[in-house]
């Protein structure tokens, strides 16, 4: 027994094999809840930690510039285009197409050179290959093979279906990769044409880092590209990512300084980070997005305004805001449309928590002792949803709504909000492109997309969206959103919460982060001093 | 040779309760909630994305028509492609086996090390300090939730004290693992005349073994008292003692091989169940095993990992199952005679 003690203590406290300060200040530690389920963007039901490999491993035609935060913090600039590998674009003076130029420098990983036959597979295969990548494309009027069009080796052409502002902003998504076509038709077959198969585990980039090793559930090891001509030389030279399924242990590996950057941690565990001091934390409000509850408006008995209104006037905006993120967040109460985005003050705050005039907005829709209904939210995301429910169930007894509430599981979650059938509940939504039409598009628009939670569909409202996607003149434009947004809040399908923060925990020696609108780590920013 | 008849009538019995699994698990898949089309058509997925992805994934078949495709490539040894890892299940399960078995083996190990002499001290001396001592570690140790001890080991032993090494799974961050031979880390490691390497694994094993180990001490020890004070009341104990053989041949030669039967029944048991159960330690130490590979691919709706988990679990409980029951033989002659 004792034997077996001082065995066990002299394993524990042998020191493992000291890595040079030298290689671990060029090393990039990465802890996540979850990895990538495919290396290949366009791969079907390829998860999110899959947009950031892809978002390392490949480059795009365009990307973003980056703008500095008044508290100093960086985050990347929608509104300014920058090349990527297209060094320069020129969008012709009919304004009927846009032609790139491709930087003559730029290899792939296995040294091949960049060509505008490679940008055509690659777009070519977006539009084509349907599900998600083809439906993002679609978003920016990018839906068909023969838009694309290859000019000679270094200079590829768009042709516009219509004119749409959000064709070029798309370009810098991350969806529109650019594949290396030699490689990877080598791997194509008759019945996949597109090299599916072979460019999940594969990487047929030309990004800033290359893959050197993926354990698919346990970890996934890039290296850096250093013949990388797409922007300065990154400074990290390997990155590892870890997945680390317990918040607790990610939490403890940053605080003991094993691992230099984490997101996903539970809100509290920021706040509380924060404050410790020992590890900084990072926080910017999620663009183009809010948390609310929402209300089925097909089916009584939420369909009657008046009701919506009730409860819009009877939610406890504060206390849900303090208790399920701690307060990291905008409070939207009723706006809208997130800071951030264009147009969030164009109309002020309506809802306010005023059980004065709640009784009356019962009694005129016809229900004066109120009625029971089910309350649902996603237990994927009940660290936040869970104390949020229960202060909108007891609210709502207030009231004389009667709740019960009922926890979907979160496989279970995308298939209850496509059957439009849930009474009330809690969602949230947010849009890689920053624009409020955007938004207006997924959520209010009579397409009754997945994302129309309410079912809410109103000719007017679709007018106005429609008439903003396309609307060139500002002042227009201006009126155009004020319209949208005056009526959701008119309407009140769903009643806005709060805008939530995104926040990434890290080492104080790393430098460089910056947010992304697809909330990814983009390693090529990161330093370690 | 009876042995041999014994172990082929087990294993001709087994079939089918195998086939019933494979129908079982496929129903029961189906009978879940959630669709796994809607779950991986993305998030800008619109019906006719979910609609293109079900049909990509076989959904719109009748079920017949997809128990039959199932049932055609569980022949060729296919079972299928998980859509959370994006890769083949059999190679998933490959690689994680190994790391649920050798997490699982040592637990036992640990756990076997201590419940033992614990439960013949206990027995030898029931009512004394130690009986006491064992009772009190035993039902502390089934009593504490699994992941809260590991949570609680984690806490103390890395984040406080620093002396565990940071809870990554197998190996530390810098570390790359041996060879595969085995998959045991540990083996691997020998095999490869790495002593750094097997130090690296042997240090992330410690703390989630233990945690198993505590959980599975608890029946051990205890069936061990229970057996042991059975067999130390019986007459044959009593004449070995009266025949004046030394107290150590009488307790370990007689007494212990005969109250080692149901210990051995139990053994089995605890091994299935800890194979499966410790999908709580694989998620607090981020250990790569099935278990939580199974757990993950649930909360997906993804079919195809869980019915493989769950006819690779059934084929291991029939494979232990007769393991016992040829162990049974070798220590207990009446089995054989009666089988």
């Amino acid at each position: 027994m004792r034997h077996w003690l001082a065995t066990l203590a002299l394993v524990l406290l042998a020191v493992p094999g000291a890595v040079s300060a030298q290689t671990r200040t060029e090393t990039l530690l990465v802890v996540t809840e979850s990895g990538p389920n495919s290396m290949d963007i366009h791969g079907v039901g390829a998860n999110r930690p899959s947009y950031q490999a892809s978002w390392n491993l490949y480059d795009r035609l365009l990307t973003y510039g980056v703008k500095t935060l008044p508290d100093g913090s960086r985050m990347y600039d929608y509104s300014v285009l920058k090349p990527e590998l297209a060094e320069s674009w020129q969008v012709a003076a009919d304004g009927a197409s846009v032609t790139f130029k491709l930087r003559r420098d730029a290899k792939f990983h296995d040294g091949a050179p960049v060509t505008a036959r490679d940008v055509k597979w690659s777009f070519d295969r977006a539009v084509t290959v349907g599900g998600f990548p083809t439906f993002q494309m679609k978003a920016g009027s990018l839906e068909n093979p023969d838009q694309f069009e290859v000019v000679d080796d270094y200079t590829f052409r768009v042709k516009f279906v219509r004119k749409d502002k959000l064709t070029m902003p798309d370009v810098a998504v991350p969806v529109p990769v650019v594949i290396n076509s030699t490689l990877a038709k080598k791997s194509a077959t008759a019945s996949d044409p597109w090299a599916m198969e072979w460019l999940k585990n594969n990487d047929a980039g030309g990004g800033a880092y290359k893959l050197e090793s993926w354990k698919p559930g346990q970890e996934t090891i890039y290296v850096r590209f250093d013949d990388w001509k797409s922007g300065p030389l990154p400074k990290i030279k390997r990155v590892l990512v870890r997945e680390v399924p317990s918040a607790g242990n990610r939490r403890a590996l940053l605080e003991r300084g094993d691992a230099d950057i984490s997101f996903d941690l539970p809100p509290k565990d920021f706040a509380e980070m924060g404050k410790a001091g020992k590890v900084a934390v990072v926080s910017h409000p999620v663009e183009n997005a809010f948390a609310y509850v929402g209300m089925n408006v097909k089916n009584p008995p939420f369909s009657n305004p008046k009701v919506r209104l009730a409860v819009a006037s009877a939610l406890p905006y504060d206390k849900i805001f303090s208790a399920a993120v701690f307060g990291r967040g905008v409070l939207l109460q009723g706006n809208p449309i997130a800071s951030l985005t264009f147009g969030h003050d164009l109309v002020p705050t309506p809802f306010k928590t005023d059980l004065s005039k709640t009784k009356a907005l019962m009694a005129e829709a016809g229900f004066p002792g109120g009625f029971a209904t089910t309350l649902s939210f996603d237990q994927g995301f009940a660290t936040t949803n869970e104390p949020a429910a229960v202060l909108v169930q007891e609210s709502l007894a207030q009231i004389g709504i009667r709740t019960t509430i009922q926890k979907i599981p979160g496989a279970n979650w995308r298939n209850m909000l496509l059957k439009k059938e849930m009474p009330i509940f809690l969602n949230a939504f947010g849009g890689w492109l920053n624009y409020p039409e955007y938004f207006f598009f997924w959520n209010f628009h009579g397409q009754n997309a997945v994302f129309n939670t309410s079912s809410y569909q109103n000719p007017e409202m679709d007018k106005l969206i429609d008439a903003a996607r396309f609307e060139s003149d500002r002042a227009k434009y201006t009126e155009l959103v004020r319209g949208f947004a005056k009526l959701m809040v008119a309407d009140v399908p769903r009643i806005p919460l709060y805008q939530p923060l995104l926040d990434v925990a890290m080492q104080k020696n790393v430098k460089g982060y910056q947010y992304w609108f697809h909330r990814q780590l983009d390693y090529r920013q990161i330093a370690k001093e | 040779m009876v042995l041999a008849r014994l172990a082929g009538r087990r294993l001709a019995l087994a079939v089918p309760a195998l086939a019933g699994v494979v129908v079982v698990t496929f129903l029961l898949n189906r009978a879940l909630p959630g669709d796994p089309a809607a779950f991986f058509a993305g998030p800008a997925a619109t019906q006719q994305a979910i609609h293109e992805i079900r049909v990509k994934l076989g959904l719109d078949r009748t079920l017949p028509e997809q128990f039959l495709l199932y049932v055609r490539d569980l022949a060729r040894g296919d079972l299928g492609k998980s859509l959370t890892t994006g890769q083949p299940v059999i190679a998933d399960l490959l690689t994680r086996l190994p790391a649920s078995l050798e997490l699982t083996l040592c637990g036992l190990a640990l756990a076997l090390a201590v419940a033992l002499p614990l439960g013949v001290l206990a027995a030898v001396r029931p009512g004394s300090w130690i009986d006491h001592a064992a009772r009190v570690t035993t039902t502390a140790g089934v009593s504490l939730p699994i992941f809260f001890t590991g949570l609680l080991l984690v806490y103390v032993f890395y984040y406080l004290l620093g002396w565990a090494p940071a809870p990554l799974g197998r190996l530390d961050a810098f570390s790359s693992p041996p060879v595969a031979r085995t998959g045991f880390y540990l083996a691997d490691s020998l095999l490869a005349r790495d002593s750094a390497l097997f130090r690296a694994a042997l240090r992330q094993l410690v703390l989630p073994a233990l945690t198993l180990g505590l959980f599975a001490m608890a029946p051990i020890a205890r069936m061990t008292r229970a057996a042991m004070l059975g067999v130390l009341g019986s007459d044959f104990v009593r004449t070995a003692r009266a025949m004046g053989l030394a107290p150590r041949t009488v307790l370990l030669t007689y007494a212990l091989r005969n109250a080692l039967l149901p210990v051995v029944t139990l053994l089995g048991m605890v091994f299935s169940f800890l194979l499966g159960a410790n999908v709580l330690v694989e998620k607090v130490f981020a250990w790569p095993g099935i278990g939580s590979y199974a757990l993950e691919a649930l909360i997906a709706s993804d079919y195809a990992p869980v019915q493989g988990f769950v006819l690779m679990m059934a084929s291991i409980y029939v494979v232990l199952n007769l393991t016992i029951d040829v162990l049974y033989g070798l220590i207990d002659a009446r089995v054989r005679i009666e089988a």
